[in-house]
């Protein structure tokens, strides 16, 4: 068709053309070489260090570590609880709340709570939580009579609630945003409408009806956040057990151990966390299967669970709560960083300082500086491939399968699977540990996200914008550059931001490429997990929190004000 | 050469059929010479509108299709939409929220007239005799329904195109403002020896357009 030969014809297709082999590439190919990297040390192969032949004793070294099997059953738990927990509030909360007054409102805090790093929404649920945390300074002495915080092992409790807490604070926002755009495209007020009429309850109505075509199409994200929750290290070592500590936690120690021998038990770690991570899939499978033949059951015997007025209220409730529990956290932390006298069980401060400020300010100036760096290199590159993506693929709906895949690759394969061996190989091939290196390595985590982020803006934009610049005579650059970009500012700027915020919050591709050379604040913030004092730790959460805020701030603040005087540009 | 395209002008669809999944959606063979109207009558879904795509480049490659469309004796078949200068209305306006009426028109004038002051005073004339003198700086979004459609219409006939096609353009306006609009569009397509291919479901359309009609069903 003449179709494919005039759009060659203009300089900027011809280059879009090639973007997606570009994001394949980018995507794929660090994480199968980082796989093959973590796989051959995993059977003792690694001849850099004068391993050439194979063996299991790599393997025997993981399982002859002492309470490794109570590492191997806390990650299973927590992926497994944390995952499950996520689901269910997600989806209740969606249902309970969605097309109510206090929705939008609701909706609106979710991209900035979104963007909290994982490390800081954890120290921000540490200092709520623990003992002498807020929550307890709260109701104390009055109701509890503590006159000094109790003595409990919260949070790093044995059996990881607290990371369950901390992994579900951060998945169901990112579950309820995906959420919140599949029901976009369903005809949920209409189906409501009708099980209301058929006399079922808010949440039996929805899970009869709308659940299982919602699933369906967040069902992949599903999957990331249980490959997430049960490999997550930062969020671990924050808030999880300590004694032992989940696998991820226990391969990290192992990986940066000054032996290097020690690679070889962390790759074969790192092998058995896949492994696990494939069983909690196949577990998962399962759960589906049961709970879909009980909802059939439920449906065929129409139970309508008329008065749930008491359970959905206490959704919404939950909605609310895990909002403010992240956001809190932040301010508490916040309040912290500027404490100077703060006496349990006073709830408020009694003096103020900026003593941890003046003293943690010079130090956080290079990893601040870092982490801007790589985040906005990481956002730029991956905002335009996107774009470029999209510019080449304007007629068809949907990325191509390869790029499908590459683009889930990611975040279906466990972070330490890839990474372990990706170090090895930057060691090896004498890369290093350069600030390339480190952008192209957040640019594997970037990428999904800015594409899944603006992916679904851009094919809702009225492709009747385009075909009316071209009658005009436009050229399909002309209108790129001059119509589809300008009226998709917003969610581009958005992109932006969500790539700026993902890298900005990577621990392990920082700690392990980056090999304690190139410290971020993310890194700096982690590593204090152990036993730095609260104003500190204030001083780097709040840091590591205010520059991802701030760029979904002016994504939202920048086409407001240039499009101010455009009425038809608010929604947009 | 351009012996041919005298003998031609306006718009040729030449055996033109459109399938889908080996059905057939429709089939027209028809000139309309300059300032006419080919109205292409059908109920909603029937798959009319993909002849304004066919004819404008942007028929999703979904569709089989046969034939050929000329405008002015110059096969148009593999060119690029923007080659065609197939000026298209929709029934939204459609116009780019985030310029002025002004900077709307601005972005449809042809890129060969360079003096801007010559572009200001085009975009400006045509908002006059379209009683729109005062809109240049406004935004579009303030606009009435029949500014807006008026507007929509401006912003076409600046780009210089070399034919029209109307894709239920009054449909949303109401009775009153839909019976000038008609009389607008067909006078200026007429003054400006524009071939016109208006697709439609509304019969009083076809009755203002006057000229030939295919009905699909």
């Amino acid at each position: 068709m003449g179709r494919g030969a005039w759009q060659e014809q203009e300089p900027l297709l011809r280059i879009a053309r090639f973007a997606p082999h570009v994001v394949i590439l980018l995507l794929s190919g660090p994480v199968l070489a980082g796989l093959l990297g973590t796989i051959l040390p995993a059977f003792s192969y690694l001849p850099a260090l004068g391993r050439t032949s194979f063996s299991f004793d790599a393997f025997r070294a993981v399982f002859d570590e002492p309470n490794i099997g109570w590492s191997i059953f806390l990650s299973l738990w927590t992926g497994l609880a944390a995952s499950a927990i996520s689901v269910v509030i997600s989806a209740g909360v969606l249902a309970a709340g969605f097309g109510t007054r206090g929705w939008a409102v609701l909706i609106k805090f979710l991209s900035p709570i979104l963007s909290v790093p994982h490390a800081a929404a954890a120290y921000g649920l540490m200092v709520l939580v623990m003992p002498s945390g807020f929550a307890s300074r709260l109701i104390s002495p009055e109701l509890t009579g503590w006159q000094t915080p109790p003595d409990l092992l919260i949070p790093n409790d044995p059996w990881g609630l607290a990371l369950i807490a901390g992994l579900v604070a951060k998945e169901v926002p990112f579950l309820l945003l995906l959420l919140i755009a599949a029901i976009g495209q369903s005809d949920a007020p209409r189906s409501l409408h009708m099980t209301d009429a058929l006399g079922y309850g808010r949440l039996a109505g929805f899970f009869h009806v709308l659940w299982p075509q919602l699933y369906r199409q967040v069902r992949f994200a599903v999957f990331a956040v249980l490959a997430f929750s049960a490999t997550a290290v930062d969020v671990a070592i924050i808030l999880g057990p300590s004694t032992p500590s989940t696998l991820s936690v226990q391969l990290v120690r192992w990986m940066n151990d000054p032996d290097l021998d020690m690679r070889l038990t962390a790759s074969a770690g790192a092998v058995v966390q896949l492994g696990l991570v494939l069983l909690l899939f196949i577990v998962w499978f399962g759960l589906e299967r049961v709970l879909a033949t009980y909802r059939k059951f439920l449906a065929a015997a129409g139970l309508r669970l008329a008065l749930d007025g008491v359970l959905t209220a206490s959704l919404r409730f939950a909605g609310w709560l895990l909002t403010f529990l992240t956001l809190g956290g932040l301010l508490l932390l916040a309040l912290w960083s500027v404490a100077a006298l703060w006496p349990f069980p006073d709830a408020l401060p009694e003096s103020y300082t900026l003593k941890a400020w003046i003293r943690v300010l010079p130090a956080v100036m290079q990893p601040m500086a870092t982490t801007f760096e790589i985040g906005i290199a990481c956002a730029f590159i991956a905002t335009l491939l996107c774009i470029l993506c999209l510019a080449s693929s304007s007629a068809a709906k949907h990325w191509s399968p390869l790029l499908n895949a590459s683009l889930a690759l990611p975040l279906i394969v466990p972070q330490t699977a890839f990474l372990f061996g990706l170090q090895i190989a930057a060691i090896k091939s004498g890369i290093g540990y350069g600030i390339a290196a480190l952008v192209l390595v957040h640019l594997v985590f970037v990428m999904p996200y800015v594409f899944l982020s603006l992916s679904q803006a851009w094919r809702s934009l009225d492709p009747r914008y385009a075909h009316v610049a071209h009658g005009l005579g436009k050229s399909r650059t002309e209108t790129l550059l001059r119509i589809e970009l300008p009226l998709l500012l917003r969610p581009v700027l958005t992109a932006f931001a969500v790539g700026f915020a993902v890298s900005a919050g990577l621990y392990l591709p920082t700690l392990l490429i980056g090999a304690g050379r190139l410290p971020t604040i993310t890194t700096e913030a982690v590593a204090l997990a152990s036993g730095a004092n609260r104003r500190t730790i204030g001083v780097y959460a709040f840091l590591q929190a205010i520059l991802p805020f701030t760029g979904f701030v002016l994504a939202f603040a920048l086409p407001t004000w240039l499009f101010r005087h455009r009425a038809g540009m608010k929604g947009a | 050469m351009a012996e041919a395209q005298n003998q031609q002008a306006g718009l040729t669809l030449r055996s033109v059929l459109i399938r889908l999944r080996g059905r057939l959606l429709l089939s027209v063979d028809a000139h309309v010479q300059p300032g006419s109207v080919l109205t292409v009558m059908g109920p909603s879904g029937s798959g009319k509108s993909t002849l304004l795509a066919f004819v404008g480049g942007f028929l999703d490659p979904a569709f089989e299709t046969t034939g050929t469309v000329l405008i002015d004796g110059q096969d148009m078949s593999g060119k690029s939409p923007q080659a065609r200068h197939a000026g298209i209305l929709f029934q939204d306006p459609l116009l780019f929220p985030h310029m002025s009426v002004g900077q709307n028109l601005l972005f449809a004038i042809p890129s060969e007239i360079r003096s801007h002051s010559e572009r200001v005073s085009i975009a400006r004339n045509m908002l006059a005799g379209m009683d729109l003198d005062s809109c240049f700086d406004h935004d579009p979004a303030r606009l009435s329904g029949g500014q807006k459609a008026r507007v929509a219409l401006a912003r076409t006939l600046v780009s210089r195109p070399r034919a029209l096609l109307l894709d239920e353009p009054f449909s949303k306006l109401d009775s009153a403002l839909r019976q000038q609009m008609r009389e607008l569009v067909f006078s200026l397509a007429r003054e400006r020896a524009l071939p016109v291919v208006l697709v439609t479901h509304d019969p009083a359309d076809a009755d203002a357009a006057g000229g030939q009609l295919v009905t699909i069903d």
